[in-house]
């Protein structure tokens, strides 16, 4: 079973590839899938037939317990023979329907195979898990095939409108299946169906899995979805939409009614809502037009009949509802193909524009009259053997409640007159000689039917036709299981062709009169409804709520989202304060003992690193302002030193700077004074909110480690660093035992230098930092050029009155120096503070200096790489390492290392995590060089192009 | 652990004034507040890290003497990504001021139009969420995807005939 399920998925997933090749031929390779399916399945028949079951088990999710669990017995194979048959000879029919140059075969082509799949998997699952995941897939596809290419407005409607119906109630089943296997102790539906337990869980589990099962079903009052579902193509209404995706809830129902009939409220819902949806839809099928609408609420109204029969909890009863189910499946998939052929043919459905078509498509019009028999329920077809055993049933009383056995009755009969009335309908719309309309002329058929074409609907109607005429055969098949039902007569009742003179012949043949009598009474009852007609339905009813759903969602928004970034930031703050910070007052365990300091000298710059905050917040010049928040970067460095972390205080100095000297680059084109200031108020609320934050984490720093008791992780890291060959605990942290993190870390750096270059950069931001051209350099006058034209020689396009001698001489002898020390950080990091982050940060420091001694060329000279590669390079490096390290044997990341001696050097350890620091120095470097040139080169030469003019009053955004 | 009263003074000061300058609306302001926010973040966790010890090098002290030195491998990757984010912010300020002149957040336009927004119109922005009944007669033809005058005409010609509140566009094959 597996195998044929992973078959269907497969087959859908090639779908696409096959219609490339070989166009809408390959729908009949297609139909073979379900064909093996079908094949299968009734290769099993005799299993099935003596009460057994063909079972699959195997793990799924060992971790959640669930086990994927197929299991074919006598229902299952019912539905699955209906499932794989018609689905079969739709994907035939596609094969015609199809024209060749048709947009979206494939797509069509690949969903309705996978959809096969999904539903032969619905029918077979055992698993309550496993056939909600089914329930779902079914309800994707559907969605997915009633939409369409999402082109039309009206499509996407209805198939939001089937999604939304059909997954909430899918939801709600979900719940419903989990309470019923919490009460009966398993999530297999054989065994819930055993022993299903009892109490308020049982009943509230089976009414949320009604509810499921009705919604799938399309039951007033959430029928409406099914005609409007009726957008897709032909060949999809027929099989989703009849046969099969509209049955899994009368499956489902099938499924547990031997288990659940008798939990209270199981009968009064089934045969409630069976009852009403079978009158409302036969009622409004009366008033269509549209012969695929016609048929849509024919089948909302038939869904209902069966849904009564299988659901009543009686063996006879559920034979007669299981035959139903064949049978419904046989006659509608026919007669929607038919109007499938008649709307390929003439390209319209309206039946008041179709005159004559039972002549000019005569084969097409015998099909549909043999299936229409069979809907009508007239002898010999399998339409009139369920009908027959079902009337024969409930009118010897077949339902524990006699008076409810009268009622469904009578219900019924009244929607078999309708179910009467809609076929003659149908047959007279779609094939009459209407007087006053000239026939539908020969010249308007565009497509002759092929036998091709053909083939499906006559196939299908031959087997309604057989199926009655062998009613005694099929017998056997729907005993085995009836047998699983209360038996509530005293004689168990057989399906066949003729019992006789009995009353259900009699009501059989009041039916027909009736529905006769109805169809040829039209136009007086036609006026009849629409004087009654009442101006609300159910799929308004939809509109409304998910309009009110909207108009909530406005009211919500428009008074929480004012607009105010400020107010934003408060509220969040402000909850931080009342929530944790109410917490922590009202549980916090405060320390018992405090200390004044590690270290004296940590108030002193404790108390600077205070200053300068105070000052940042005080000081409305920007450069200043800068300037002081650096000051407790610096001071940061100094605490960290006397914490005893001098990497962070190597890697804080070294950043404090890059910061700063990026500041001035973008502020030296900002006003000096930050304008805009706030009122008093704002001022006093902005600083409530500030302090009680504060406030709020230095408490809550002193508790958190005051609470600490537990042995910190980091207590093993000095010996995890010796074995992986590192002295630095702090490097061998970063490059090996967390290199996951530091390498997510790499990532966001990446991700950041691309914003700042996107952000400048107007057009492309690929590429290096331009080098001057020698023009360019002749520019300058003979005279200014340096001597040594090969060394710093860019400096010679700055203008004079920007150059500084000091700066050039400077950068002349440390910039090798610089380099030289930036990578000994780097290799020394290992085993004393470095690494690749400080090894990175000063080679960016180079750079910094090169470019404010020499200009945007200068900068160009020194690094004339794409920073972008730099950045890339340095991740695929430090990302190599990890597969690297995986493919020595280590775990991903995991270092791995080589020992050697060799000449001059001596002994050499060879770490794999020196390559991951190696890619950090690039990240890092590539990073430091993007935003020199964004914020530096590339400003510089708008400045100097005059592309940072003020621009023109058109193209300020208006505010 | 015992804490001590420095760093906890240290934390709330920083915290204090990053969160005063996050507040303003200027986003050179808003800027220097996210810096003290991760400076006094980053003295937080280092807080947190338990008393000062050694610098964590292995030979350079016993392991009983070190500082602990996971916090310190997370501050380290802490601080270079807040330098990551402050040059994107940065660039930010750069463009606002490129394109208006300015450099101050200002209030979303987006969320007043929506606050404005009556809730009778509440939908009207997705052409799919529109009730047909809700449009003016002339603009139901384009949600409906068929000319209606195609039913007006049979509606004309048949005047007995019930009409329903459903309808299919054709499928396929000849518009009418």
């Amino acid at each position: 079973m597996t195998v044929l399920l992973l078959f269907h998925f497969g087959a859908g997933l090639v779908a696409p590839l096959l219609v490339r090749w070989w166009g809408r031929q390959a729908f009949l390779a297609l139909a073979l899938v379900p064909a093996a399916g079908l094949g299968w399945a009734l290769s099993r028949l005799p299993t099935a037939l003596d009460g057994g079951e063909v079972r699959e088990r195997f793990p799924w999710v060992t971790a959640l317990e669930l086990e994927v669990v197929l299991r074919l017995d006598a229902l299952a194979l019912v539905f699955a023979a209906l499932v794989t048959g018609v689905g079969a000879l739709v994907l035939v029919y596609c094969s015609r329907y199809v024209e060749p140059g048709d947009e979206d075969t494939g797509r069509l082509a690949g969903q309705l195979t996978a959809f096969a799949g999904a539903m032969l998997g619905l029918v077979l699952a055992d698993d309550v898990f496993l056939l909600y995941v089914f329930w779902e897939l079914t309800t994707v596809f559907s969605y997915l095939l009633i939409g369409g290419s999402g082109a039309k407005v009206a499509g996407r409607r209805a198939a939001g409108q089937a999604l939304i119906l059909t997954t909430a109630g899918g939801l709600a089943m979900l719940v419903g299946l989990i309470m019923l296997a919490q009460a009966s102790g398993s999530t297999l539906l054989s065994e819930i169906v055993a022993d299903p337990g009892s109490g308020a869980m049982v009943v509230t589990g089976t009414v949320l899995v009604l509810l499921g099962a009705l919604t799938k079903s399309a039951m007033v009052p959430f029928h409406f979805w099914l005609p409007a579902a009726m957008q897709a193509p032909t060949p999809v209404s027929a099989y989703l939409h009849a046969a099969a995706m509209v049955k899994a809830g009368i499956y489902l129902v099938a499924r547990l009614a031997p288990g659940l009939a008798d939990v209270p409220g199981w009968r009064a819902v089934v045969l409630g809502v069976g009852v009403t949806t079978m009158l409302v839809g036969g009622y409004r099928a009366l008033r269509q037009h549209d012969l695929k609408l016609l048929l849509a609420f024919g089948t909302v109204s038939q869904l209902g009949f069966v849904l009564t029969l299988v659901g009543a909890g009686s063996a006879a009863v559920g034979a007669a509802g299981l035959a139903m189910v064949l049978a419904h499946g046989l006659f509608k998939s026919t007669l929607f193909l038919s109007v499938g052929v008649i709307d390929h043919a003439t390209g319209t459905r309206d039946m008041r524009e179709l005159s004559g078509m039972g002549r000019r498509l005569p084969v097409v019009t015998a099909a549909a009259v043999l299936a229409s028999a069979s809907m009508a329920g007239l002898p010999p077809f399998i339409g009139f053997v369920g009908k027959e055993a079902a009337f024969t049933a409930l009118w010897d009383g077949a339902l524990p409640d006699r008076t409810a056995a009268t009622v469904v009755l009578v219900g019924i009969v009244v929607g078999s007159v309708f179910t009467v009335a809609y076929t003659a309908r149908f047959l007279w719309g779609a094939f009459a000689r209407k007087p006053g309309l000239p026939d539908t002329a020969p010249a308007d058929l565009e497509h002759e039917p092929g036998p091709l074409f053909l083939t499906a609907p006559v196939v299908l109607a031959l087997v309604g036709l057989a199926g009655g005429l062998a009613a005694s055969s099929l017998d056997p098949l729907v005993a085995a299981y009836a047998e699983t039902l209360p038996q509530l007569l005293p004689e168990p009742e057989h399906l066949a062709l003729w019992h006789g003179l009995t009353p259900a012949l009699g009501l059989s043949a009041l039916t027909l009169a009736a529905g006769v009598a109805l169809f040829l009474a039209r136009a007086p009852v036609q006026r009849l409804q629409r004087r009654v007609a009442v101006p609300a339905s159910a799929d308004t009813g939809y509109w409304n709520v998910l309009q009110g759903l909207d108009r909530t969602a406005v009211v919500v928004t428009g008074t929480t989202q004012r607009g105010s970034l400020p107010v934003y930031l408060g509220v969040i703050l402000v909850t931080v304060l009342a929530l944790p910070g109410g917490l922590l007052l009202a549980r916090g365990s405060w320390p018992a003992e405090w200390r004044l300091w590690d270290n004296p000298l940590q108030a002193v710059t404790g108390a600077l690193v205070l200053v300068a905050a105070v000052l940042a917040v005080r000081i409305h010049q920007r450069l200043a302002a800068a300037v002081v928040v650096g000051l407790t970067g610096y001071g940061l460095a100094v605490l960290f030193v006397l914490h005893g972390a001098p990497d962070l205080a190597l890697t804080q100095v070294l950043i404090e700077t890059v910061t700063l000297v990026a500041f001035v680059l973008v502020l030296r084109k900002l006003p000096l004074e930050i304008g805009g200031h706030a009122g008093p108020r704002v001022r006093w609320s902005r600083g409530a909110v500030a302090a009680g934050v504060g406030v709020f984490m230095g408490l809550a720093s002193a508790v958190a480690l005051a609470a600490r008791e537990a042995r910190p992780v980091s207590a093993e890291y000095s010996e995890l660093a010796e074995e992986a060959h590192g002295k630095n605990i702090v490097n061998v942290t970063l490059v090996d035992i967390r290199a996951w993190d530091t390498f997510g870390e790499l990532s966001v750096v990446l991700v950041a230098a691309t914003g700042v270059a996107s952000l400048v950069f107007l057009r492309g931001r690929a590429g290096a930092v331009a080098q001057a051209e020698p023009e360019e350099r002749q520019r300058a006058p003979r005279g200014r050029r340096a001597p040594r034209r090969d060394w710093l020689a860019a400096s010679s396009t700055l203008a004079p009155r920007r150059r500084s001698l000091v700066l050039e001489v400077v950068t002349r002898l440390l910039f090798h120096a610089i380099l030289v020390l930036s990578v000994f950080l780097l290799f020394a990091g290992h085993n004393a503070p470095g690494g690749g982050f400080a090894g990175g940060l000063v080679a960016g420091l180079a750079l910094v200096l090169r470019y404010l001694a020499g200009g945007r060329y200068e900068l160009g000279a020194a690094a004339p790489v794409d920073p972008g590669v730099l950045l890339g390079l340095g991740l695929l490096l430090a990302g190599g390492t990890g597969v690297v390290g995986l493919a020595l044997g280590a775990e991903v990341l995991e270092t791995a290392y080589f020992e050697a001696t060799v000449p001059v050097l001596g002994h050499v350890t060879l770490v794999t995590a020196l390559f991951f620091d190696i890619g950090v120095y690039l990240v890092v470097v590539g990073l430091v060089l993007d935003v020199l040139r964004s914020l530096g080169a590339e400003l510089d030469r708008q400045e100097e192009e005059g592309e940072d003019e003020d621009p023109a009053e058109a193209e300020v955004i208006a505010r | 652990m015992t804490p001590t009263i420095v760093l906890p003074v240290v934390i709330a000061g920083l915290y204090a004034a990053g969160v005063y300058l996050l507040l303003d609306r200027s986003l050179t302001r808003v800027l220097l507040g996210f810096l003290l926010l991760g400076n006094a973040t980053n003295v937080l966790v280092l807080s947190a890290s338990g008393p000062a010890g050694e610098a964590p090098l292995v030979g350079h002290a016993g392991s009983g003497e070190m500082s602990d030195p996971l916090p310190q491998a997370l501050i380290l990757t802490a601080i270079v990504i807040t330098f990551g984010v402050s040059a994107f912010l940065l660039a930010v300020i750069h463009r606002s001021w490129r394109l208006v002149r300015q450099e101050v957040v200002h209030t979303d336009e987006e969320d007043r139009r929506v606050a404005a927004r009556t809730p009778r119109h509440a939908d009207a922005m997705d052409p799919d969420d529109i009730d047909p009944v809700d449009l003016a007669p002339g603009d139901r033809a384009a949600v409906v995807g068929r000319p209606t005058d195609v039913e007006e005409r049979l509606a004309q010609r048949y005047p007995d005939t019930a009409s329903d509140d459903v309808g299919l566009p054709p499928t396929r094959g000849r518009t009418t």
